[in-house]
Parts: structure tokens; C-alpha cells; sequence
């Protein structure tokens, strides 16, 4: 199966609709090489008695550029309510210009946004970590929201466990850290949005915010598990060796290599210890967080 | 007429899409609707509450899914993945038939999200028609593809859109989806007779309709799924359906959504030319 016509044809229509828009959301009238996108545009676009080639994918370049930024909006009110609405515009802007979609849905449009961040740390000022921190705890909210629920560990196989045993996390347990109480801010917007009348995101469950800035979030390092229980998507706060024995689990490290992990710079005494570690999996199972590694996982 | 091979010899009725602002009037107070249309896309994830709130629906409602990512008319092949999943929710939601648009909307694996027209050239209706029957193969139940609106049309074409729509369907050898709205958006913006477009299709393939309210503006027409249906569009369902016979039909609301009384009310205007025997439709019951 070969349209190498077609194939031309929807990769200038693709470049022209993707292409961003200029700051008072018009279609640009020139490309990066300062060519004339009217003439581009003219060469396979046809004008009708009211409208030319250019006004024409004009609307299809805003539809584009409108759609994601609603998408990317709805998914992120807390980083805006960090950085602020201006500098949110540009980050949008500048994010999505670098990472257009590469799923069949809009759900995973903020999938890179954390690294992507990082690697572009303008784009977050002045609060840095903590744009980033709020940014992934969003992120973690998507994927606890609607990720995938494997059979949880039984009694029969914890109770075989050894230091050998590699374990996973349930793939809607999500772990992210942050230098101060992101959680709590991110309920508060999100609580300050309620009955504002804007429509919920069918993935995402997060209203759209109306105020654009919150008050700081209270400085102190936290650690959380974003998880999902009864369909609700809550943010539990877990020690530091309980949050580094789940994420080397995350990692794929055997149990002897997860405790050993979770306690290297703890101040836990060596008898408190073997009680913190069982205290810590009779909540693990009672959540049902863990699970068998799949065969891609282990080993 | 209207129970065919296209939509597995079934016969329903007015049927409206399930919209998440409707999901808890559905659940508690459970309305007497024919049929709910679903995205398939927003129930192609892991787990969590929109697969719970499906599964309830699916207990008490007949579902068919409709797709807006298939993008049978892309230049680059269907993704095996894509298809594993949505057969996966085929196989939930037990759809008799499964619809998705004649459009492209991807490139070399990057997405547009939108409904981008076709080129009408011969190329493109064979391109098109394979991936289709590809799909409809893997996926083992009957495919209806949907006009879709538009804003634009190419230097290239060789071909009115209907003449393309029956060359893709005739070599698919699959169904259609008949949008009405878009058929009347297009006709607006790209000046054509509607009525031609509707005489034209195959009424034979015709598995299911689509109803939905449009916005005008100064110089073109836009789908935006956010109004009412307007009576042109009402003239073009009625011109279908004695064409197709009772075909099923779905009402499309998705922007500034009212309350679901309202949308089934909306809907349920289309038994006017379905059942033109009976009285006005019956109320939304709880």
C-alpha cells in the first residue's frame, strides 16, 4: 500500500497546520526560511468566492493550536497557578511547539512535560522545583486516574517473598517528591474551581481554574504516592524509606536491593528498621500496590 | 431498509453520545434512551472510573462506539496496536457496528486532533479503501465511515466529495455513516447543492445518521456541536430517511452541553420523520 501523492500533499498540509501561531493567534505569513506561506498554501489549496487559500487553512491552523492549548490548560492548572498566566502562555507555547502530539489521544499530550522542563528550566521560573514538583504531581494524576489495575500481590506470594524477589508497582501508583506541599495547593485550586462552570476534562478530572496565581505552597520536602482508590484519585504522603522502597520497586530492584535502598541514608536504627519494613508492606498490601513484575519487567 | 449489513441487521432508533456531564443523571435517574454512541478513544486506557462508568452503561444501554482516530484517509498504514486496543473495547462493548471518519489527521506518527479533509483523486479513494478493509478484518465487525465537515478543498481533487465517498465505500465494501450537519456545513462553504450530496449516496450502505447544531459565521460555517439542530439540516435528515428508510440516528452535543433532558429532547425531534404516524415524542422518562 503506497500514496506517495498523498503522503506529499498531507505532510505540507500537516507542517502548515502545526505551525505556530503568531501572538495575536493568526496563521504566520511567513515560514522559518521567510518564505511566503499565502504562496505555499496557494499551491494546493483552493480559494472559494469568499474566502482565500490562506484564509481557508487559517482556520484549521487556529482550530489546531486552540484545541491543544484548551487540552494542555485543563491538565495543568497548578503549573499555571505557579508560574503565572503569562509565563504559562509561553511555556504552553514554546512545550508544545516542541512536543505535538504523538498519541491517538489528547490524554497523553503532557507525557514529556516534566523532562522537558527540566531540560528548559526558563520556563519554570522563579520557583523552578516547585513548578516542576506541581507539573509532575499532575502528570501523576492522569496516570493514577485511568492507568492500567494488574492483579495485586497475594498473601501466598508475599509470604514467599526472599531477598531475590523482584516486585512492581501498580501501574496507577504513581510516586513523585517535591521541595514543598504541592498536594495541598493543587486541592486547594482545585476546590477554588468548583462551581466555576467550567467542564470537566474527560481524562483528567480537573476543572479549569479561573484564579491564575495561588499563594506559595508551604516549603518542607514531602513524598507522595499519587494512587487511585474506588475510582477516586487521592495523593498520600509516605515517609522517605517508604517512598525509596517503592520506588526501587518502581525501579525493578529485588527486595533485598529495595531495602537496602530505602535505608542507606535513613536514621532508623537497625532494630526499628525490620518492623518499619513489615509495618510498611501491611499498608502496601493493604492498598494492594504491589503486584508481580510482568515477564517484560523482570529480570 | 435501515436494519442492513452495515449495522448488523439492527434496528435502533434515536440514540444520543455519552457525555461525561450526563453521566450522573443517567446513572441515577436511568432514562429510557434507544442507544448511546461513545468515543472510543476516551474508554481506550487501562482502568479507572470512565471503564466503571462504561461497564454500568453497558449493563442497561446498547452502545456503538464511534472513533475519531482511526484516520483511515492518512497516507501512513494503520497501527496494529491502535487496532489491538480498539478491538479490545469492541469486545466490552459488544458494538454492532463501529464508525470513524473519512479523514486524515496524522503524519509520520505526529497528530493533528482534527478531522482534516480529503484530497478526491483515485489515489487517495484506493488508499483509503484498503485501510478500511484492513481495519473491518481485523476488527470483525462492520465498519461506517462519516462525511466529515470542511473548510477546505484541493487543487487535486478529481472528484466531488460524494463522488469520492461512493468510490471508498464501493471498494471497501463497507458502510456509511451519513452526516447530515456536515453534509450542510460543507455545502455552505464549498457552495455545492446539499440535496445533490444526499440523492448521490448509496442509501443501501447506510448504517447510521448523525444530527448535530452548527455555528455561522461571516464567511464560512463551523461544526461546532454546540447548538441545537437547524431546520436546513432538519430538511436534509428528512430527504435521508426517505432515502434509508428509519435509519438509526444520533444526536451530536459536545461544547456548551445542556442538560441531558434537553439533549434527548433535541434528539428525539428526529422521530418526526422516523415514526411521522405517531404523536409528538413521548417525554424523557425517569
Amino acid at each position: 500500500m503506497n500514496a506517495p501523492g498523498l503522503y506529499e500533499l498531507q505532510k505540507r498540509m500537516a507542517a502548515a497546520v502545526m505551525r505556530p501561531l503568531t501572538l495575536d493567534e493568526q496563521m504566520r505569513r511567513r515560514d522559518e526560511r521567510n518564505r511566503s506561506i499565502a504562496d505555499e498554501v496557494d499551491s494546493f489549496i483552493k480559494p472559494n468566492d469568499r474566502l482565500n487559500s490562506f484564509e481557508r487553512l487559517e482556520i484549521y491552523n487556529r482550530q489546531y493550536w486552540f484545541r491543544l492549548f484548551s487540552s494542555f490548560e485543563e491538565d495543568f492548572p497548578g503549573l499555571k497557578s505557579i508560574v503565572g498566566s503569562r509565563r504559562f502562555d509561553r511555556l504552553m507555547r514554546a512545550y508544545l511547539h516542541e512536543h505535538p502530539s504523538r498519541s491517538f489521544t489528547l490524554r497523553n499530550l503532557g507525557s514529556p512535560l516534566v523532562a522537558w522542563l527540566r531540560e528548559n528550566p526558563e520556563h519554570a521560573q522563579p520557583d523552578t522545583d516547585t513548578a516542576i514538583a506541581m507539573a509532575a504531581l499532575e502528570w501523576a494524576h492522569i496516570e493514577a486516574f485511568d492507568n492500567e489495575q494488574r492483579p495485586a500481590l497475594t498473601v501466598e506470594a508475599i509470604a514467599a517473598l526472599d531477598d531475590s524477589t523482584c516486585l512492581s508497582l501498580q501501574p496507577y501508583v504513581r510516586l513523585v517528591e517535591a521541595p514543598c506541599a504541592v498536594d495541598d495547593a493543587l486541592i486547594a485550586l482545585r476546590d477554588a474551581s468548583q462551581g466555576a462552570g467550567a467542564q470537566a476534562s474527560n481524562a483528567v478530572g480537573i476543572h479549569l481554574v479561573r484564579r491564575t496565581r495561588s499563594s506559595k505552597p508551604a516549603p518542607g520536602q514531602i513524598y507522595l504516592a499519587v494512587h487511585r482508590h474506588e475510582n477516586s484519585v487521592y495523593y498520600k504522603r509516605l515517609q522517605c524509606e517508604d517512598y525509596l522502597l517503592l520506588q526501587a520497586f518502581e525501579r525493578g530492584s529485588s527486595l533485598g536491593e529495595a531495602i537496602e535502598a530505602a535505608f542507606t541514608d535513613s536514621p532508623l536504627s537497625e532494630e526499628d528498621r525490620l518492623a518499619h519494613v513489615q509495618s510498611a508492606f501491611q499498608y502496601f498490601m493493604h492498598m494492594g500496590w504491589l503486584c508481580e513484575p510482568l515477564p517484560t519487567e523482570a529480570g | 431498509m435501515p436494519a442492513n449489513r452495515f449495522n448488523a441487521f439492527t434496528n435502533y432508533g434515536v440514540g444520543i453520545g455519552l457525555r461525561v456531564p450526563h453521566y450522573r443523571h443517567i446513572l441515577e435517574k436511568k432514562p429510557v434512551v434507544d442507544w448511546f454512541e461513545i468515543i472510543s478513544e476516551n474508554y481506550m486506557i487501562g482502568g479507572g472510573r470512565p471503564l466503571a462508568i462504561l461497564d454500568s452503561i453497558l449493563d442497561q444501554y446498547r452502545v456503538v462506539q464511534h472513533g475519531v482516530s482511526m484516520y483511515f484517509g492518512s497516507a501512513e498504514p494503520l497501527s496494529r496496536e491502535h487496532l489491538r486496543r480498539i478491538k479490545e473495547l469492541v469486545r466490552r462493548t459488544k458494538t454492532p457496528w463501529l464508525s470513524d471518519h473519512l479523514c486524515w489527521g496524522s503524519v509520520d506518527g505526529t497528530y493533528t486532533h482534527d478531522l482534516l479533509p480529503m484530497p478526491y483523486t483515485f489515489e487517495a479513494a484506493r488508499h483509503t479503501a484498503e485501510k478500511i478493509r484492513q481495519a473491518q478484518d481485523f476488527l470483525e465487525v462492520p465498519i461506517a465511515v462519516e462525511n466529515v465537515s470542511s473548510y477546505a478543498e484541493f487543487h487535486v481533487s478529481q472528484m466531488t466529495e460524494w463522488e469520492f465517498l461512493n468510490e471508498v465505500v464501493e471498494q471497501a465494501d463497507c458502510g456509511i455513516l451519513l452526516d447530515v450537519n456536515n453534509i450542510y456545513v460543507s455545502s455552505q462553504n464549498h457552495n455545492f447543492d446539499p440535496c445533490t450530496y444526499v440523492e448521490s449516496i448509496p442509501a443501501e450502505r447506510v448504517a447510521q445518521i448523525h444530527i448535530a447544531g452548527h455555528s455561522k459565521f461571516e464567511k464560512y460555517i463551523l461544526d461546532t456541536h454546540d447548538h441545537p439542530v437547524l431546520d436546513p439540516v432538519w430538511s436534509l435528515y428528512a430527504r435521508a430517511i426517505e432515502r434509508c428508510g428509519p435509519t438509526a440516528t444520533l444526536l451530536e452535543w459536545d461544547d456548551r452541553i445542556p442538560s441531558f433532558e434537553e439533549v434527548h429532547a433535541e434528539a428525539l425531534k428526529a422521530n418526526r420523520y422516523l415514526t411521522p404516524q405517531a404523536a409528538e415524542p413521548l417525554a424523557v422518562t425517569a
